[in-house]
């Protein structure tokens, strides 16, 4: 009877690639630990440290907002200005990276080329080179940002400008256009709202950023960091760090609004 | 002839944008310091061209230690283990915030508000009071990333779980499964792909982090990039910068095929 009743059941899949995936991620993580030191007990030790310091760090000094508004305002400034600089470059560049702008492969591939090369460098890192550049103080920290937005602000628009609608651009073409009215009429009308949008959202990152550029001596409230850690000053530290999410959160807000208002 | 009529426009509300925008670029522009040029900018600029375009090579590696690859090495081992850190933690997070886990609206809010607090604390800052902690190195540098990629990593998690499809779920339930066999079962293989994807994406971005992470000693390439910087050796400059945007750019590949693969 049981030499009967044994159906044929299906072979489970097998799991190998799933073990040597998981085989192969261990041996990442093990070597990244071993090369960077890391182990549980230093964690163990360190956090004791940590707790102090946290502790340190209320009740935060509210006296000093006054002492670091004047850079919170620079900081805004320079992101202002910045994502201002990115977004005019960030025009012609998207255009020329459009696919279905310019249809000729030697026109948008190394123009996207350089694109993509501009978007590997950090922001801090353009940052520490202006410094060095033109010296201590927004300035560099303004180029830094312009640089960055210009990378991102152009990305997101000419990934809008290859999927719009083709009719108009037909229709441009049939009316004889040449190519300026043709950028104008057709495909500046479609993305105009959708720029506006990455601005906004260039803008939202760029103000993060300004916020630690003055970590590298460019400018803003990054500054400050430097200034009271040194000196162990904790509670003027996690003012700076409750200052600086404030006005993060703020504009945060404001420009998201206005980023569902516009689409 | 019957032209139809030009859509009206809420003049007041116009004025009112613009108005506040004119006053805002005046505001920003007005402080910008023109006067920042140092006189020797044009001779350092050309420098560092040249030493971009004429990098050190023998700095790719050196037999006593403290070369290129061994500081992209440790950039790398940071980002692996940092990301690899923050995608565990963040996975508790993940459910807490999303709203078909739990009815609460309370216990969802709060959840969404402590990602987008840890999202706005830079890792930067992060870093430095994670020096404070451990000491500087490697270490302060894999803590930083791992605690602040969790704001963004549980925000695209929590909305990869918000849109499962919850037939699954109801169907295991009717089984009479409990909740951990539920999530196993039925959430767990509907969500593990959009999860490994955005890991990808968050090991990228960790990526251009740790390498500017050594500029404050957090380890990484940025140590030796900042002391090329201050001691004005623009080769060597020129060669760690190559470094850092032929391993983002490789990486980058890899993991672009990799999130094609999965999803």
């Amino acid at each position: 009877m049981s030499q009967l009743a044994e159906p044929l059941r299906p072979t489970p899949p097998r799991k190998l690639k799933l073990y040597f995936t998981i085989f192969l991620l261990a041996l990442f993580l093990f070597a990244s630990a071993y090369q960077t030191n890391s182990t549980f007990s230093e964690l163990l030790t360190g956090l004791p440290n940590m707790t102090g310091l946290l502790v340190d760090m209320v009740p935060p000094n509210w006296a000093y907002i006054n002492n670091i508004t004047p850079a919170m305002l620079e900081t805004i400034r320079m992101a202002v200005v910045g994502t201002t600089i990115g977004a005019v470059f960030a025009i012609p560049i998207a255009l020329f990276s459009a696919s279905n702008v310019f249809q000729s492969f030697w026109i948008w591939y190394p123009v996207r080329f350089v694109l993509n090369l501009v978007r590997t460098i950090p922001e801090l890192l353009l940052a520490a080179i202006f410094v060095a550049i033109f010296g201590l103080g927004p300035l560099p920290g303004i180029f830094a940002l312009g640089i960055f937005s210009v990378g991102i602000i152009a990305k997101l628009t000419y990934e809008a400008i290859e999927s719009i609608d083709k009719g108009p651009l037909e229709s441009m073409t049939a009316v004889g256009a040449n190519k300026l009215q043709w950028i104008r009429c057709a495909v500046i009308p479609q993305i105009s709202a959708h720029f506006i949008t990455y601005v906004l959202y260039t803008f939202e990152v760029n103000i993060r950023a300004a916020a630690i550029l003055g970590l590298v001596g460019a400018g803003g409230i990054g500054l400050y960091y430097d200034r009271t850690l040194g000196f162990l000053e904790y509670d003027k530290v996690s003012t700076i760090i409750l200052f600086t999410l404030v006005v993060v959160l703020i504009i945060d807000y404001f420009s998201g609004k206005l980023r569902e208002k516009l689409l | 002839m019957i032209r139809p009529q030009k859509p009206k426009k809420k003049i007041g509300l116009y004025i009112l944008i613009y108005g506040s925008l004119l006053l805002l670029y005046i505001w920003a522009f007005s402080g910008v310091p023109m006067d920042g040029f140092k006189d020797t900018a044009g001779q350092i600029s050309k420098a560092i061209f040249s030493g971009i375009f004429s990098p050190d090579w023998d700095y790719v590696y050196l037999p006593e230690g403290e070369d290129l690859l061994r500081g992209l090495l440790d950039t790398l081992a940071i980002a692996v283990l940092g990301t690899f850190i923050s995608a565990i933690l963040c996975i508790p997070f993940a459910f807490w915030a999303s709203k078909n886990m739990n009815r609460a609206r309370f216990t969802t809010g709060t959840g969404k508000f402590m990602l987008s607090f840890i999202r706005t604390f830079p890792e930067l800052v992060m870093a430095l009071l994670f020096i404070k902690a451990v000491g500087p190195g490697s270490f302060a540098g894999v803590l930083a990333l791992g605690l602040h990629s969790i704001g963004m990593l549980g925000k695209l998690f929590s909305e990869e779980v918000e849109v499962i499809d919850p037939g699954p779920s109801e169907a295991l339930a009717a089984t009479g499964a409990n909740k951990i066999q539920t999530l196993r079962l039925a959430v767990l293989p509907q969500v593990l792909p959009g999860f490994i994807s955005y890991t990808l994406y968050r090991f990228e971005i960790n990526l251009r982090s740790a390498s500017i992470l050594g500029i404050i000693g957090a380890g990484g390439i940025g140590t030796p990039l900042i002391f090329a910087m201050q001691s004005r050796d623009w080769e060597r400059v020129g060669i760690i910068l190559l470094g850092i945007i032929v391993m983002v750019v490789l990486v980058d590949m890899i993991s672009g095929f990799l999130r094609k693969r999965v999803v």
